[in-house]
């Protein structure tokens, strides 16, 4: 059990500045996800809390001590990456066990038993003479987690682990980590994906990132109802929150408007907004309408059942009462 | 017209199995004489012909029974092998730091070791000679064991590290999250992944300090310390006229058996790790 605390956290790669400042604290068995595009940075902070990078300047505080110069094995961590980097030449078992021999006062039979308990927890116990390219992608992918627990870490770090698994084994895997963190309420895991259906479904709470610094930290529905940025509220949330700015949004006293497609209501006629169909998609529990209404991207409707709109037929729509988010010039909320 | 076609396609066969035949005759046949010499006697030596007409084994008994050759077959082993280690640690540990460790001056040092491996032999063979003297190594195995090192290291660190530096560094970050020092990285993680190219080197490294012939006779004075290469040279028959071109030949197939026995052992390994080093790099 640890809280990790990272205070005015930089690093520079030569002259570019990767993180630029980030101040976070992730609390004693907290499931902290980190989110944003791609090069925002997550991926390095999550390297620099493990330790397989240096911190450029600032202080990283593991239950209060500073760990900046500890090395990654001495901080009691365990890191699941996104190639599974497991051993090729090493069988299941000894992959789960290399740490731990590597170690001093654990015996043989100590060994053995975490590895076993660990492979229990997995259902990876018959796999524990295999080597790791007689698995599968799903398979090696426990295989990493079960390394990673054998260990018995107080902060367990995943980077991407299920960007390599197809979209069937990710949902399997993605509950399955969530399980493991039910199980081991007394870890701190930290998890980068860019993902925002992870983030939102693992997260105790979520930070998201943009080009190096913290845009916001909270619970993923805090992050969904009080986005504090246009940048949160348009990559929280599936599907993306429809932004209407300029003369339509001069109604609302606003620069910019932000409305979920899941909040605007199709009414017959009189509507606030009015726009012609593109395109419709039936999902069967829901379906999303497509408009063009002279948006930069179409705004997307989201209904629940089947719905019969046609290209072409114009809609009248409104938003729901009190769901509407205003943002002002700068791009924030205006509350 | 289906004639011709065929016709065309039969010339087309036999032309490509005649360049095949020559290729085989052109770069076999040097082998195939010395292991037919090998088996002659006498004056039939000096009468050529293509095909085994005698055979004896007088002149492996000759080879055997005369002067040091046992002793100078066991020099070679022993320097070959020892090289080899001795190569084979030094390269993996540098190949380690030149791949995996960032520091200043690493593509310098790269190619300052590429540069050194292109002076021929007789460049260095002097300076060398004063170095082994103030070492006090003259006419010892040692003397070989250095210099075959020297020159063998340009190349077995050039390949390993670039076969080190296509290992995926997932694998040794996971390695250090558990704990490993570069030096169990190194031993338990990355010479497994390697074996291919670790068979390769050391191999071509064995083969080059079994063959090599100049530092050979210059850092050995006595019969007892020289390498099987400088003994064959030196063989001297009956008077001083007269060339012992079947012991010389029976020698030869001899110092030959070992390399080939050990390119079949490691045969598979050595063609995994040509291919995985070329199609990496």
């Amino acid at each position: 059990m640890a809280s990790i605390e990272l205070r005015n956290i930089r690093k520079a790669f030569g002259v570019v500045e990767v993180i630029k400042g980030v101040d976070l604290t992730v609390r004693k068995g907290e499931f902290m996800v980190f989110v944003g595009p791609s090069g925002c940075g997550k991926s390095t902070l999550l390297r620099l809390i493990s330790g397989l990078e240096d911190i450029t300047s600032g202080e990283m505080l593991f239950d209060g001590k500073v760990v900046n110069s500890l090395a990654p094995s001495k901080r009691g961590i365990a890191m699941v990456f996104q190639s599974y980097a497991l051993y090729p030449h090493m069988t299941v078992y000894e992959n789960m066990a290399f740490g731990l021999t590597l170690e001093k006062g654990h015996d043989k039979e100590e060994i053995r038993q975490r590895v076993e308990k660990a492979a229990d927890m997995l259902q990876i116990r018959q796999y524990l003479d295999r080597l790791p390219k007689q698995l599968s992608g799903g398979q090696r992918q426990r295989v990493a987690i079960g390394r990673a627990i054998t260990r018995d870490p107080k902060v367990f770090l995943f980077d991407e682990p299920l960007s390599n698994l197809d979209a069937a084994l990710r949902v399997a895997t993605r509950i399955e980590i969530a399980k493991l963190h039910e199980s081991m309420d007394n870890v701190t895991m930290v998890y980068v994906t860019h993902d925002q259906v992870e983030a939102m479904t693992l997260a105790d709470r979520i930070c998201v990132l943009r080009d190096g610094l913290v845009e916001q930290v909270g619970t993923p529905m805090e992050l969904y109802e009080t986005p504090n940025s246009v940048f949160v509220a348009g990559f929280i949330g599936s599907p993306k929150m429809n932004f209407i700015s300029g003369d339509k949004a001069k109604p609302f006293n606003a620069e910019t408007v932000g409305i979920r497609g899941e909040h605007i209501n199709i009414v017959p006629s009189g509507g606030t907004w009015s726009g012609t169909v593109i395109h419709t998609e039936n999902l069967g529990a829901d379906s999303y309408v497509y408009l063009e209404m002279g948006t930069e991207e179409p705004v997307v409707v989201r209904l629940e059942g089947a719905n019969s709109y046609r290209s072409g037929d114009t809609v009248h729509i409104s938003p729901m009462d009190g769901k509407v988010h205003r943002f002002d010039g700068a791009g924030k909320p205006i509350l | 017209m289906g004639a011709t076609f065929d016709l065309w396609k039969l010339i087309k066969t036999v032309l490509f199995y005649t360049a095949v035949v020559f290729i085989v005759v052109v770069s076999v046949f040097p082998f195939y004489y010395a292991i037919l010499t090998s088996f002659k006697q006498g004056t039939d030596i000096f009468r050529i012909s293509y095909w085994p007409t005698s055979f004896s084994l007088e002149n492996y008994q000759a080879v055997f029974s005369q002067g040091s050759f046992p002793r100078n077959l066991l020099n070679s082993v022993f320097v070959a092998s020892v090289t080899v280690i001795l190569a084979l640690f030094l390269a993996v540990t540098a190949a380690f730091a030149l791949s995996r460790v960032r520091f200043r001056g690493r593509g310098f040092l790269l190619m300052v070791i590429l540069a050194v491996s292109m002076f021929p032999q007789i460049a260095v063979l002097s300076g060398l000679f004063e170095l082994i003297r103030a070492l006090g190594i003259y006419n010892t195995p040692w003397a070989l064991i250095f210099s075959y090192t020297i020159f063998t290291l340009p190349f077995t660190v050039w390949v390993l590290t670039t076969f080190m530096r296509d290992l995926p560094i997932e694998i040794e970050e996971a390695a250090i999250v558990d704990g490993a020092t570069p030096w169990v990285i190194i031993t338990r993680v990355f010479m497994p992944l390697m074996w291919p190219a670790l068979v390769t080197t050391g191999l071509l490294a064995f083969i080059g300090a079994w063959n090599e012939f100049l530092f050979a006779l210059t850092f050995t004075s006595s019969n007892d310390t020289r390498t099987v290469p400088v003994a064959i040279a030196l063989l001297s028959g009956g008077s001083q006229y007269e060339v012992p071109w079947g012991i010389i030949m029976a020698a030869s197939v001899i110092v030959t058996v070992p390399l080939v026995i050990l390119v079949l052992i490691f045969q598979r390994k050595i063609v995994s790790g040509l291919t995985a080093g070329g199609v990496k790099g």
